[in-house]
């Protein structure tokens, strides 16, 4: 675009209209810091009334995050000087550290359900999709938006028999059960996604695999797959990113083997109330990689969260 | 050597020496709340098991989620848990769909006497249906809700003084609700150290059963009762009785006069922290939370002290703790009875009040030194005489969560009277029981 | 070359096996490729619906196992309908749905109005803006639970720094004013970054040539804006109002981390109704029936409004 076009906005506009989103920017962060900053507090500074902005940072809320810690009596404390740096921090409570805390196991269960769910949804949805997108499938658009409208469900429509179904086949709390039910909410994002993707790949490439001699799969495999590798990349973050986050599901179906960090989050609790620190620590470390694919991400923001219906 | 490792090498050790002479070694698995006394147990369990051979793992959920949590894993048949320290009210359910395991075979068997430990613990934890000599737990932790205050601001000399000027008597630890309210009172808004404080943080929370908690703090005092005959079911004239529509108006001014902004979904937590961080007098809370406020570096010690809920028409205090049963879909039924044996030994129980949990046993209670051992001692020892609980049955709850909702929406948001939200649990109430065919 | 992989699967495919799948017709393939997505779809969603329809008849409670099941035709649909508690959540739903939709409608739109200017490093604060929305509710509704803690609490001692106000002086979560309003505010924070994006590529997708046309016959600013910018946008801001719909008519995590359903029931959603009734009172039939209308609710309104955004796509 030249700078002569009639709809280049005038140098002012641009500058007043910088400095509104800029604004806004710096005020949707300040939630965002605050669970930052809040996370190298002192639980004593966390609850600190008026809060405080300016404090001395402490690893409490991260050693008390992946430590549980015991009360000990006094001869203990002193027949046991504490060994290392986090001992240090906890011998101010009379307590000890005695071992790891959940979070590690409930983050890992995160990892696992998470990719465990979005490899299957990708593998699922990328066969699907290109037979959507290559074959001429009687009642093509009837499924389609077959697909699409199981994800309008709300899921409370269908927790109850899912928690009966579970339970009877013995899938509750198990890893294969969660990575199953959100394959299944997952798909449906997978296969339009995807389907939009595989749409754009010239047909001319496999025509011409298949001239060469090539079977349906190699083509698919040869030609197709590495054309669509980025389309495949983003759309696993997606639904790497709502297995992530999800919550309802997790927090009726899951409980001691296969529960996913955001039900456990919330109820990290320290001496008697929520320990607020250890939970901002727990937030930050869970969020963190979720921004980071947002950022690699934004090319393909819009078409991910809008199931392709709108693309840049 | 580190503490840990010290700790590892002489578990690999007891470990292999007690492979060696018991084969059956088993893996069991404890279920209870995540708290405090939580810990204690672990450090108790290592006894268990040094002694017998099996490991002990622990499940331990926060309070908002331990209801949730484990009655769907009961419903669900699941085997996380061999033994559970499930809440007194669960007891109801566990017995009637079969989660528990009657322990009265086992109790005749092993000599346990039910008559060993505090009355009101074995009727409120152990029996169903209650107070017939059923047994589906052993009382495991005794508990009530209390009161603990700013002793350092009680005892502060002006403060006294203008305590005095204001109502003409003395600042004391309350002896009747409603001096309790007027100390509440006194203490909102006032400053001191340069800061506004608060009466005092009550339980307000929505969720899962904080209000109620809170609330009946006030009803048993008055005289409340749900059900004009034991086992009847009826409750007109019980649940609403004038003494109910009192108490359930003095919580109401309670909660808008003397406690602080934004404590309008609290429970255990948030009263700790109100109290931690110094913005309250005095905060209510379960007994179980004691020790680790005495022990707090900056609001424990000499600037804390503890009082039983005050009578009003009569004393009464809400019914908290547990008790210890065996899960019945458990596959190690015999060694997590081994455990209860073992839990049961008065020396066992001993050594668990000096850890930090509140034994219900009569041997520790009843001891001499019991009383002076602890500064909350007494008072625990003056609530468990009058304890009471919330409906035990197996709809418990429907029957919660239905007065969860009548009471927030008077004392909380404000809508009706307190005659109209008794009236209107009567009938949610009577719905439950009518569905449940008992009415 | 890339086609080593593929060579070593045809190589490990037994050779009967591997001919058969040389062999396959498009047709067959076609229905190989779709149908586990098909059949995890009816397992995961359409038989649990018909399941809970079924259930919907009668007074069974998962938490009962021995108890007799009876079927009671209407009556979960009749009680749920007549129940007053019922419309209050209706309304409490109802309100959360239509003001955050429209606030988002508004912030999001200017924001992308402004973003449409193109000034230097618009790139970077757009990603910036649109975090909050890739997190998780549960997590960001349990950290503003702590936000809006009026001693405590940073987002009360802002709202003073800008009014004066006393900190402590109002509850977002406590009162039953302010705290419909406070779910509004965390959800608008948000979400309002996914009704950004959306308005952003309607701009996007409007071509220089129209306003340049429009600029020739000298209509004014504000006269593009109002014929040719809104008009363009529609289909999209209509686009992003039914997924928001959708959605905030779902939604459970973030409102019960904040609230729970309190003060009272003013924040008790459907959803939130409904989880209690299925999970916590075990009122498995009657928890069917809330569901079902819930869901017959969200489709009717969602085709509804479909047919409309069709029409205006049309024009």
């Amino acid at each position: 675009m030249s700078s002569f076009s009639v709809t280049e906005p005038s140098n002012r506009s641009k500058w007043i209209a910088g400095f509104l989103v800029i604004t806004y920017a710096l005020i949707t962060m300040i939630p965002l810091v605050w669970i930052l900053l809040t996370g190298f507090k002192s639980p004593a500074d966390a609850i600190s009334y008026p809060p405080k902005v300016v404090f001395d940072p402490t690893l409490e809320g991260y050693v008390n995050l992946f430590t549980t810690r015991t009360r000990q009596t006094q001869e203990f404390l002193e027949a046991n000087p504490p060994q290392n740096w986090a001992d240090e921090i906890v011998r101010q409570y009379d307590m000890v550290i005695v071992g790891p805390s959940k979070f590690g196991e409930r983050f890992m269960n995160s990892v696992i359900i998470g990719f465990g769910s979005t490899f299957l949804s990708i593998f699922l949805g990328t066969l699907a999709a290109y037979a959507f997108s290559r074959f001429k499938v009687p009642l093509k658009d009837d499924l389609l938006f077959f697909i699409l409208s199981t994800r309008m469900m709300p899921p409370v429509a269908v927790a109850i028999p899912i928690f009966l179904m579970f339970r009877n086949l013995g899938l509750s709390d198990t890893h294969l059960g969660m990575i199953l039910l959100y394959t299944g909410v997952n798909i449906s994002l997978a296969v339009w996604l995807l389907k939009g993707f595989i749409d754009e790949i010239p047909r001319e490439y496999e025509e011409a695999a298949l001239i060469d001699g090539y079977t349906r799969f190699q083509a698919f495999y040869k030609v197709v797959l590495p054309q669509a590798a980025t389309g495949i990349a983003s759309t696993a973050i997606f639904c790497l990113i709502f297995a992530w986050n999800e919550y309802a599901f997790a927090v009726l179906l899951t409980s001691a083997n296969a529960q996913t960090a955001p039900p456990f989050i919330p109820t990290i609790i320290g001496i008697g109330g929520l320990d607020w620190p250890a939970v901002a620590a727990g937030a930050t470390i869970f969020l963190i990689p979720v921004m980071i694919f947002t950022i690699l991400m934004r090319k393909h923001l819009l078409r991910g969260i809008t199931f392709g219906a709108v693309r840049k | 050597m580190t503490y840990t490792k010290l700790a590892s090498v002489s578990a690999i050790v007891l470990a292999a020496t007690t492979l060696s002479t018991k084969a059956n070694a088993e893996d069991l698995t404890l279920c209870w709340a995540a708290w405090d006394p939580a810990n204690a147990l672990v450090e108790l369990s290592k006894e268990f098991e040094a002694e017998s051979g099996h490991t002990m793992n622990f499940e331990f959920v926060p309070w908002p989620n331990f209801a949730d949590r484990m009655l769907n894993e009961l419903n669900s048949g699941g085997k996380l848990c061999d033994l559970l320290i499930g809440d007194s009210q669960w007891i109801g359910g566990g017995a009637e769909n079969g989660h528990y395991v009657q322990l009265n075979d086992f109790f005749d068997a092993e000599s346990i006497s039910m008559d060993d430990f505090a009355p009101a613990t074995v009727y409120a934890y152990s029996t169903w249906p209650k107070g017939t000599p059923n047994y589906y737990a052993l009382p495991a932790m005794g508990d009530a809700n209390g009161w603990f205050y700013r002793k350092d601001w009680f005892e502060n000399p002006e403060i006294q003084a203008a305590y005095k000027e204001a109502t003409g008597q003395d600042l004391r630890e309350p002896q009747s609700q409603k001096e309790l309210l007027q100390i509440a009172q006194f203490f909102q808004g006032r400053e001191i150290d340069g800061k506004t404080v608060y009466g005092a943080a009550i339980f307000t929370e929505r969720g899962s059963e904080g209000i109620t908690m809170g609330v009946t703090g006030a009803l048993y005092p008055w005289g409340f009762k749900y059900e004009n005959t034991p086992g009847s079911y009826d409750m007109e004239g019980a649940v609403n009785s004038p003494e109910a529509v009192e108490a359930l108006e003095f919580y109401k001014e309670f909660y808008k006069t003397a406690t602080p902004p934004g404590y309008t979904n609290s429970y255990m937590g948030e009263s700790l922290d109100a109290f931690k961080s110094g913005q309250v007098a005095m905060a209510m809370n379960w007994f179980a939370f004691f020790p680790g406020l005495y022990a707090d570096p900056n609001t424990g010690g000499d600037k804390i002290d503890f009082f039983v809920n005050p009578p009003q028409n009569q004393a009464g205090s809400t019914l908290g703790g547990q008790g210890i049963s065996v899960v019945s879909y458990s596959d190690k039924q015999d060694a997590a009875l081994e455990y209860i044996k073992w839990f049961a030994q008065p020396e066992v129980q001993a050594k668990w009040w000096e850890l930090g949990g509140y034994s219900a046993h009569n041997s520790v209670l009843e001891d001499p030194g019991f009383v002076d051992s602890q500064p909350f001692a007494g008072d625990f020892l003056e609530a468990m005489g009058g304890v009471q609980d919330f409906w035990q049955e197996p709809a418990y709850a429907e029957l919660l969560l239905a007065m969860q909702k009548r009471i927030h929406d008077y004392v909380v948001a404000d809508q009706g009277t307190a005659q109209e939200a008794l009236d209107l649990l009567i009938e949610d109430w009577t719905e439950v029981f009518e569905d449940e065919g008992k009415l | 070359m890339s086609d080593r992989t593929v060579d070593r699967v045809a190589q490990a495919t037994p050779k009967r096996v591997a001919r058969k799948i040389r062999g396959l017709s498009d047709r067959a393939i076609a229905w190989i490729f779709i149908s586990p997505t098909i059949f995890l779809l009816l397992a995961i969603n359409i038989f649990p619906l018909i399941w809970t329809i079924q259930l919907s008849f009668t007074n069974y409670k998962a938490n009962r196992i021995g108890r007799e099941v009876k079927d009671v035709g209407f009556k979960n649909y009749e009680r749920i309908l007549t129940d007053s508690d019922t419309w209050l959540n209706m309304q409490a739903t109802a309100h959360f749905l239509f003001w955050t939709i429209f606030f988002q409608v508004l912030i999001g739109f200017t924001l992308a109005w402004l973003i449409n200017k193109k000034f230097k490093g618009n790139d970077l604060w757009t990603t910036i803006i649109v975090l909050p929305m890739m997190l998780s509710p549960a997590v960001v509704g349990n950290f503003w639970k702590f936000l809006y803690q009026p001693q405590i609490g940073l987002f009360n001692y802002i709202v003073s720094w800008f009014t004066g106000k006393e900190p402590s002086s109002f509850e977002m979560l406590g009162s039953v004013t302010l705290a419909p309003w406070a779910i509004v505010i965390v959800d608008t924070w948000m979400w309002t970054p996914f009704v950004m994006l959306i308005c952003l590529a309607g701009l996007r997708s409007i071509p220089d040539y129209i306003y340049e046309a429009a600029e020739i016959d000298r209509a004014s600013k504000l006269r593009q804006f109002l014929t040719i910018t809104i008009p363009m946008v529609l289909p999209f801001l209509m686009l992003a109002v039914l997924f928001r719909g959708i959605e905030n008519f779902k939604m459970f995590d973030l409102v019960v981390q904040l609230t729970g359903g309190g003060p009272g029931s003013v924040t008790e959603l459907t959803s939130i109704n409904l989880k209690r009734e299925a999970f916590e009172k075990w009122r498995t039939g009657y928890a069917s029936a809330y569901a079902i209308i819930l869901f017959v609710t969200v489709f009717g309104l969602a085709s509804i409004y479909v047919k409309a955004l069709n029409k205006v796509k049309q024009r």
